[in-house]
């Protein structure tokens, strides 16, 4: 299996952890990631708001680039740039307009973009492609007893539900259960984590923040997991301010998916990238049993 | 081709049509066209004195073919064809050019519209000369009636029609009539005992002579046409003897499987194996639930049942029956399906305690329901606030664009029913719209201010159980938006009731099949004409009344009743119906006998004559569908109104421009 591999700015920052854990995972999984030429920053969700078309320019780019280079899907970890580059598919797809005013901006670097690029969430692959079986199969160590909090974040299925209901996602509830863990149902799993509120109007992000870390730590949860590293900085490093806001005395461990995966499939700690996360994940990673 | 005179009539429909097209220019052009005498325009076609110009050219200038340019035929060729029979012309000589729906009312520009128009018209004068005078088909009427589906609507049409001493077959595909309603506690917004006036009138219908109740039944097949259908009706197996079964419920008492959770109780009760839905039924006979019942399901079990009945009607060996039945009409009133508000995840339902159905909410309220009436969560305690979220499922174009219009006055009765129960008890509404609209319904929700309830102006967003004040600590949390105060408000509350809309049940576009109509866009079955025909569908003799059509209230579905019931006593009240003689005819001179059309009528009504070895088509049972002429390799069977020259020169007249 073989997949064109679309890593994201975050993937070379904040979000290295993603990155390394997601390439980590799936090699263990006997899955090749290719990593895409030179590619450019999806132009995240916020730009659409300011400049349509550039906005699909520069997603469209990178589709261009990886219809040229192989025929694989686009695999992709973020959720801001899975969003972004599926929904510049759909609209290129969709209408004739968007598509010839998209390769009109992208005639002028000498490239054309034909609609033919799948774009998949490394989520979609994990269950749909590679299957749940298959992965309980290749379980070292089962997530017995411990008790993990989905958090799906707003834009992994939304608004289009390509590969799971866009209002109350459930891969992630089902691939962890086949892991052994148990599914800590909490009111915050699609909520939005306040994004890039959190630079601009702190106290609304750190509101929304607060929300979903009560209700996983109320339903016991042992730790959160991400599926986009906006969302997984926002809840993991701001739960000091949210403590010093709101009286609160939160320390609940968060990781991506990938890294818990990662953990279940037998890959070793360092390798995910576990002690790169803020509040240690120590007592996680010794709970569950070898 | 003998010399025609055909004359050609253009409406102009107030400015519907004339708004569009160029109305002198259209006639102009008419006017000229070979065999065309005369062509006029004229504001209102349908009106009197529209009508009577038509009768005018025919009887004063001999004018034998002619064109309406005008509406649909489904509206009003009959009013034209009409007619031109009272001036001594053979209706079928008339046709309809429809330069409305097809044209003035779907087209922007208004020159392209007066082309189209053209073609149109153009079609139907090529045709006309190729016309020929057909006589209606006289059949006779059988005048019993079925009435499918026994809720309120059902019965009330059943009862009106039996009080004419018409015979009535009563359908139901559950074991009691009563539907919904017999479900409710009160109705609102005179509070009626829902029950009080309800059984009186089950315990009628099941006493009627005339009257004869098949519950637990349903319609398989329908066959024939108006004055003479056919159905085949499934009485699904009961395993109890009805003649003999005295409605003790002794066998309930004995039966050993308990815990089946209750359809009438939405599932907060429990019933057995062998149950009674509810004490009011009618028939009031005891069912066996053959998915639940360890006998039936080859468990081992000492049958107390049978024990237990003193006339021994329990009968395992039981089987469904199926029996055909001939009707001149055939009522619809099959109900409606509370819309289920597991498919929006964000209000919490099934996944969170006390979040609540409003058909839940009825039952809780009822007095023979599940808590005694008795207003309660989950813990049995009774709750401090409550919250009412109306809209669910309603007005929202993710789910069903419609508005279900029977939620808002339900809503406003639960707050009565509460405040009544639980006078200490809070209780918000949060609406988008309140439509009051109906008889004493504004003067209701005036009422209910006055007694306290809190009025939110705002579509609830969400339903969550995480507390972020103490006072939500423990409890549900409603998020809205309060559109008056203009802010983002919690509403912590111990009980949610989600006002689901209503919803066409699961069945409803295989039933429309089944019987030969379709449903309209929102799934509910649909109706001749919205305005004008609005229990009547596109099959002669098949009617509408209830939630079927569309969400009504009570009296909206008593009235819609007792308009059917009226339509299909004004149909099988007569002797004879005329049916259209548009029907197919095989020349057996043509016919190789090959079968194919034999196989592909969908209403079994052409058969193969052994003797002479070729297909014959059975006048009464035809419905001119066309599929034999179409199938047919050797262009044998004919569709009088509809020959292949007909056709032809129709096409040829749109493309002859």
């Amino acid at each position: 299996m073989r997949y064109l591999y679309y890593p994201g700015c975050s993937a070379e920052a904040t979000g290295k952890a993603y990155d390394i854990s997601a390439r980590a995972m799936m090699d263990k999984l006997g899955v090749e990631l290719v990593e895409l030429d030179d590619w450019n920053c999806c132009g995240a969700t916020s730009y659409f708001s300011v400049r349509e078309l550039d906005s699909f320019a520069i997603a469209a780019r990178n589709l261009a680039i990886a219809e040229k280079q192989s025929d694989e899907d686009l695999c992709v970890i973020c959720n801001a740039c899975y969003t972004t580059l599926a929904k510049t598919n759909r609209y290129i797809a969709e209408s004739t307009e968007v598509h010839e005013a998209v390769n009109g901006a992208l005639g002028a670097v000498g490239r054309e973009y034909h609609g033919k690029k799948a774009v998949r969430h490394v989520m979609d692959i994990l269950v749909n492609d590679i299957g749940l079986d298959a992965i309980a199969d290749k379980v070292q160590r089962r997530l017995t007893g411990l008790r993990v909090a989905p958090y799906y974040g707003c834009q992994y299925s939304r608004p289009m539900g390509d590969f799971d209901d866009p209002e109350f996602p459930t891969t992630m509830d089902r691939l962890f259960e086949t892991l052994g863990a148990e599914i800590v149902d909490h009111a915050g799993k699609v909520k939005c984590c306040g994004g890039m509120m959190m630079l601009t109007k702190e106290e609304a992000a750190l509101r929304l923040c607060h929300e979903l870390l009560k209700g996983a730590q109320d339903g016991g949860a042992d730790l959160i997991v991400c599926a986009c590293p906006l969302c997984e900085m926002n809840v993991e490093g701001y739960q000091p301010r949210v403590n010093k806001a709101f009286g609160t005395n939160f320390d609940i461990p968060v990781m991506y998916f990938t890294q818990l995966v990662g953990l279940a499939l037998g890959v070793d700690p360092k390798q995910l990238a576990i002690d790169k996360q803020i509040v240690s994940c120590e007592r996680v990673v010794a709970a569950i049993p070898a | 081709m003998a010399e025609q005179k055909i004359a050609v009539y253009f409406c102009h429909c107030g400015t519907n049509i004339a708004g569009k097209v160029d109305v002198d220019k259209v006639v102009a052009w008419a006017a000229e066209q070979p065999n065309v005498a005369i062509a006029r325009e004229y504001k209102y076609m349908c009106s009197d004195p529209g009508q009577d110009l038509i009768k005018q050219d025919i009887q004063e200038h001999g004018i034998d073919r002619v064109v309406v340019a005008a509406c649909s035929p489904t509206m009003h060729e009959p009013t034209f064809r009409k007619a031109a029979a009272d001036a001594g012309l053979n209706p079928f000589l008339l046709q309809m050019a429809n330069v409305r729906e097809h044209c003035s009312w779907v087209t922007v520009d208004k020159d392209e519209a007066t082309e189209k128009a053209k073609r149109i018209l153009s079609a139907q004068i090529h045709r006309l000369p190729f016309n020929e005078a057909l006589e209606p088909i006289e059949v006779p009427v059988n005048p019993a009636v079925m009435v499918v589906g026994g809720g309120i609507a059902g019965i009330e049409a059943a009862l009106k029609l039996a009080a004419t001493g018409k015979k009535v077959y009563l359908v139901e595909k559950q074991p009691s009539i009563g539907g919904h309603m017999a479900m409710f506690d009160k109705t609102f917004p005179t509070l009626d005992c829902a029950a009080c006036i309800l059984t009186p009138k089950m315990s009628a219908a099941g006493k009627d002579p005339n009257i004869e109740l098949m519950a637990y039944s349903e319609v398989v097949e329908v066959d024939g046409y108006v004055g003479n259908f056919k159905v085949k009706v499934n009485k699904k197996a009961r395993y109890v003897n009805t003649d003999t079964c005295t409605g003790c419920a002794a066998c309930l008492e004995a039966c050993v499987v308990r815990k089946v959770p209750s359809e009438f109780d939405q599932g907060l009760g429990k019933r057995s194996a062998i149950y009674i839905p509810f004490p009011q039924a009618v028939p009031l006979r005891a069912t066996i639930d053959a998915e639940k019942c360890l006998t039936l399901r080859g468990k081992k079990c000492k049958q107390p049942c049978t024990t237990a009945c003193g006339p021994g009607a329990i009968d395992f060996e039981q089987k469904d029956e199926v029996v055909e039945l001939e009707v001149g009409a055939i009522i619809m009133a099959t109900g409606f399906e509370l819309w289920d508000p597991g498919q929006d995840a964000r209000y919490g339902y099934g996944r969170l305690d006390n979040v609540i159905t409003s058909l839940e909410f009825e039952r809780i309220s009822n007095a023979s329901g599940p808590t005694g009436g008795e207003i309660v969560c989950k813990n049995g305690e009774p709750p401090k606030t409550v919250a009412i979220l109306h809209c669910i499922g309603s007005r929202d174009l993710n789910h069903q664009e419609h508005c279900s219009r029977v939620c808002c006055m339900y809503s406003l009765k639960f707050s009565h029913l509460i405040k009544e129960h639980l006078p200490e008890t809070e209780v918000y509404e949060l609406y988008i719209d309140m439509r009051a609209y109906g008889k004493g319904y504004e003067e209701f929700y005036r009422r209910l201010m006055d007694e306290g309830v809190h009025m939110v102006r705002g579509r609830a967003a969400e339903v969550s159980d995480v507390a972020l004040a103490p006072e939500e600590e423990g409890r549900l949390v409603v998020k809205t938006e309060d559109t008056l105060l203009g802010i983002v408000r919690r509403i912590p509350a111990d009980m949610v009731i989600l006002s689901s809309g209503l919803a066409p049940a699961k069945d409803a576009k295989a039933v429309s099949q089944t019987f030969g109509f379709g449903c309209s866009a929102n799934g509910f079955f649909l109706e001749r004409h919205p305005k004008l025909e609005p229990v009547s569908t596109v099959t002669d003799g098949i009617f509408i009344a209830g939630c079927c059509q569309y969400p009504k209230d009570i009296p909206d579905t008593v009235a819609q009743a007792g308009a059917a019931a009226a339509c299909a006593l004004a149909l099988v009240d007569n002797p004879t119906v005329k049916v259209e003689p548009t029907i197919s005819y095989i020349d057996p001179e043509k016919c190789c006998g090959c079968h194919i059309c034999v196989g592909l009528c969908p209403h079994v009504a052409i058969q193969y004559n052994e003797e002479l070895k070729v297909a014959e088509v059975i006048t009464a049972a035809c419905k001119g569908c066309g599929v034999c002429v179409a199938a047919c390799g050797s262009n044998v069977p004919q569709q009088s109104g509809y020959l292949d020259d007909q056709i032809f020169a129709e096409i040829e007249g749109a493309m002859a421009l």
